[in-house]
């Protein structure tokens, strides 16, 4: 088998491009993903199956809120918070949002560096991603701490519709879960690259295979997909 | 012979690699300046504020619905074009990827649909007048 494992920029230079690139690159019993190493590709596989997931989530909310009879509680309200004596309107949100895209660019230029094999920048670039994101996860477990003390349960809330807690409970839930392991795979990963185990080319020990620096762009695609996935909550759920 | 030609078109392509790789980098990956990264962060803070205004200034109705909508389209368009360096892979890999979600909007008809019907009968039959 011809390891081809870090994606080559070069190699689809020497093809057809556009739609004539496409028939030619998926046809004839062959690599489809040309310069893409199956890590790469495994991810954006991944994050597809993800994005259904977090449809349907995003669509049975959708159709809950448009099916209820009673009044959708107004998120502008439940989630203000009282600042130095003033009332601003969905505050939290706005903060946690900034945050995750923070994060983001952070996470962004950390996988620039990984690339330019700039060891040290890499790993502390992804370790201020990490501790953004850990934020976003603190910011988190308060928000939902000040609303089950404010009565709001899975099968009911004291403003409105029952189906806002379980929806809340349930997408909020599944995002947060993934900017958790979203930290804790940065973490994984900011350590190797500490140690320098992708210049040395050391041998991972659960997997046995040599490491490269495109795990940082793997990693960082995660990440991103975690912060694209926010928007569409904070548009659907929050802003809407 | 797959094997082969794989061979053959890694030894083809290494010259070109090794000219493009002109400074001490290796030329290897997605290599852009760090400065686009800072622009489209920039950008999304931008975006982000001006979707929490539509909030804040209290808009209504299909204004309000609209730019939400924009808002988020572009930051995701920024994201996943820009971060993800969705922009510079081969079509074969975006299209993959991008084009099944599409069928997500037919969900999004479908479950139109039905909440409205879901809708309609509640209001017949179960809605206490109040």
């Amino acid at each position: 088998m011809a390891e081809t494992v870090l994606t080559n920029t070069a190699q689809g230079a020497g093809r057809l491009p556009g739609w004539r690139g496409i028939a030619a690159d998926w046809a004839s019993d062959q690599r489809a993903f040309k310069n893409v190493s199956w890590g790469k590709a495994m991810m954006w596989i991944f994050l597809l199956s993800d994005t259904f997931i977090f449809s349907c989530f995003l669509l049975s909310y959708m159709t809950a809120r448009m099916s209820t009879t009673v009044p959708w509680p107004n998120p502008s309200e439940v989630f203000a918070l009282n600042i130095g004596g003033k009332h601003i309107p969905l505050i939290l949100i706005a903060i946690m949002t900034f945050i995750l895209i923070s994060s983001s660019g952070t996470m962004a230029m950390a996988v620039n560096f990984g690339y330019r094999r700039d060891r040290v920048r890499t790993a502390i670039l992804m370790l201020v991603t990490a501790a953004f994101g850990a934020t976003f996860v603190g910011m988190q477990a308060f928000e939902w701490t000040k609303l089950i003390m404010e009565g709001v349960r899975p099968w009911g809330n004291p403003w409105g519709a029952a189906q806002f807690g379980s929806s809340f409970f349930m997408i909020t839930g599944f995002h947060g879960t993934h900017v958790t392991i979203g930290v804790i795979f940065l973490i994984a990963i900011a350590r190797k690259v500490w140690r320098g185990d992708f210049d040395v080319e050391r041998r991972g020990f659960f997997t046995s295979r040599k490491g490269y620096y495109e795990i940082v762009e793997i990693m960082g695609l995660y990440w991103h997909f975690v912060d694209l996935v926010w928007v569409f909550i904070f548009a659907f759920f929050y802003l809407w | 012979m797959t094997n082969a030609t794989v061979h053959l078109e890694g030894q083809l392509h290494a010259p070109a690699l090794g000219a493009v790789a002109t400074g001490a980098v290796h030329a290897k990956g997605q290599q852009h300046p760090i400065k686009l990264y800072l622009v489209v962060w920039g950008w999304l803070f931008v975006l982000s504020t001006c979707s929490y205004l539509v909030d804040y200034f209290g808009l209504h109705g299909y204004l309000r619905w609209s730019l939400i909508l924009l808002f988020m389209i572009l930051k995701a368009g920024l994201i996943v074009a820009v971060f993800m360096h969705m922009a510079w892979e081969r079509l074969a890999l975006a299209y993959a990827i991008l084009v099944p979600p599409v069928a997500v909007l037919v969900f999004v008809a479908i479950m139109m649909l039905e909440s409205e019907y879901t809708h309609l009968l509640r209001v017949l039959f179960f809605a206490t007048p109040s």
